[in-house]
């Protein structure tokens, strides 16, 4: 399988309030010792042939973050090419 | 005058908006996202609501119907083009007005009648207002939390393109207070309150939002007269 995995993350700038209220929420499981939780996204996408990173970079900052709030990251699914 | 609103599946408010273009004294024209042709209207609206169920991103989806394409050559030629909420969204994933929408700063969804101050009178769809003048229209988003960085936001005040502010509370955290926006052009206009559910005294909480669509027939027709004015020489 030629699978390429994006990772979706709001910039370090952008304020994440889902994150706080997550990162709120864990005294409440007696955790202590997290001082800060931003959450992002991770997007699996197949190839039919060959894994694409470059066309993978390019549906990533056309379509799948938005590059004025977001950076991405793009890189092979290692796990995916091992079972193939 | 032809006023066009925009159909995405996931509108909601694409009704109320060709009514507000109605009693404006406008004609309004119902456009289908699938559909590129704008047939013939002279100005466009990109109503409220949750185009392609907000998947991914409010508006990212969007941005590229086939509808859109057509709405974003038409806008950079100089075509009036509103954005209310989802709309304001699909604008700035469109890349013609800058900066994002977020998530709401406190994570709650807001509804309630807002009051703005309108900062700027130079738009196709605010010449008809005074400057400074108040506003209260109905706001209602889980994701209109203005965002930009901070040269963008120092550029948009510099420049005058911040068009309407929250006053009295800012519902969602945006920077700077920022409701509404401006492209350079002016033409270009995205506001997250929604003006056109404020036209009528039955159900809404002024009349206030009618100025919007009334001035920009005010604009068309000051172009088009213009335009024989510049003919006749």
């Amino acid at each position: 399988m030629a699978r390429v995995v994006v990772d979706v993350m709001l910039k370090p700038e952008i304020l994440d309030p889902q994150g706080q209220a997550v990162a709120n929420a864990l005294p409440r499981l007696g955790v202590s010792d997290v001082t800060s939780v931003r959450i992002g996204r991770r997007i699996e996408i197949e190839f039919a042939g060959e894994a694409d990173l470059e066309r993978a970079r390019e549906i990533a900052d056309k379509l799948l973050a938005n590059p004025v709030i977001e950076d991405f990251a793009v890189r092979l699914d290692a796990a995916a090419a091992e079972v193939a | 005058m032809r006023i066009g609103v925009v159909t995405f599946p996931g509108s909601l408010d694409d009704g109320d908006a060709a009514r507000a273009a109605r009693i404006a004294g406008a004609e309004a024209v119902r456009l289908w996202h699938g559909d590129p042709d704008l047939h013939g209207v002279d100005a466009v609206v990109l109503p409220g609501g949750f185009s392609y169920g907000d998947y991914l991103r409010c508006g990212a989806i969007a941005r590229f119907a086939p509808a859109m394409e057509s709405v974003i050559d038409a806008a950079r030629g100089g075509m009036p083009v509103l954005g209310i909420c989802n709309g304001f969204q699909i604008l700035c994933e469109a890349h013609l007005l800058p900066g994002a929408l977020t998530r709401n700063q406190h994570l709650h969804f807001r509804n309630r009648d807002q009051y703005l101050r309108v900062e700027s009178t130079e738009t196709a769809w605010t010449n008809g207002f005074t400057p400074g003048q108040e506003l209260l229209i109905p706001v209602k988003n889980g994701e209109g939390c203005y965002v930009a960085d901070e040269r963008t936001l120092d550029a948009l005040v510099a420049e005058g393109r911040v068009v309407a502010r929250y006053i009295r509370g800012n519902p969602n955290g945006s920077q700077r207070d920022i409701a509404a926006i401006t492209n350079e052009a002016g033409n270009v206009v995205g506001i997250m309150p929604h003006p056109e559910h404020a036209v009528e005294a039955l159900t809404g909480p002024s009349l206030d939002g009618l100025g919007f669509f009334t001035s920009v027939l005010r604009a068309l027709a000051g172009a088009a007269a213009g335009g024989q004015h510049a003919g006749g020489q």
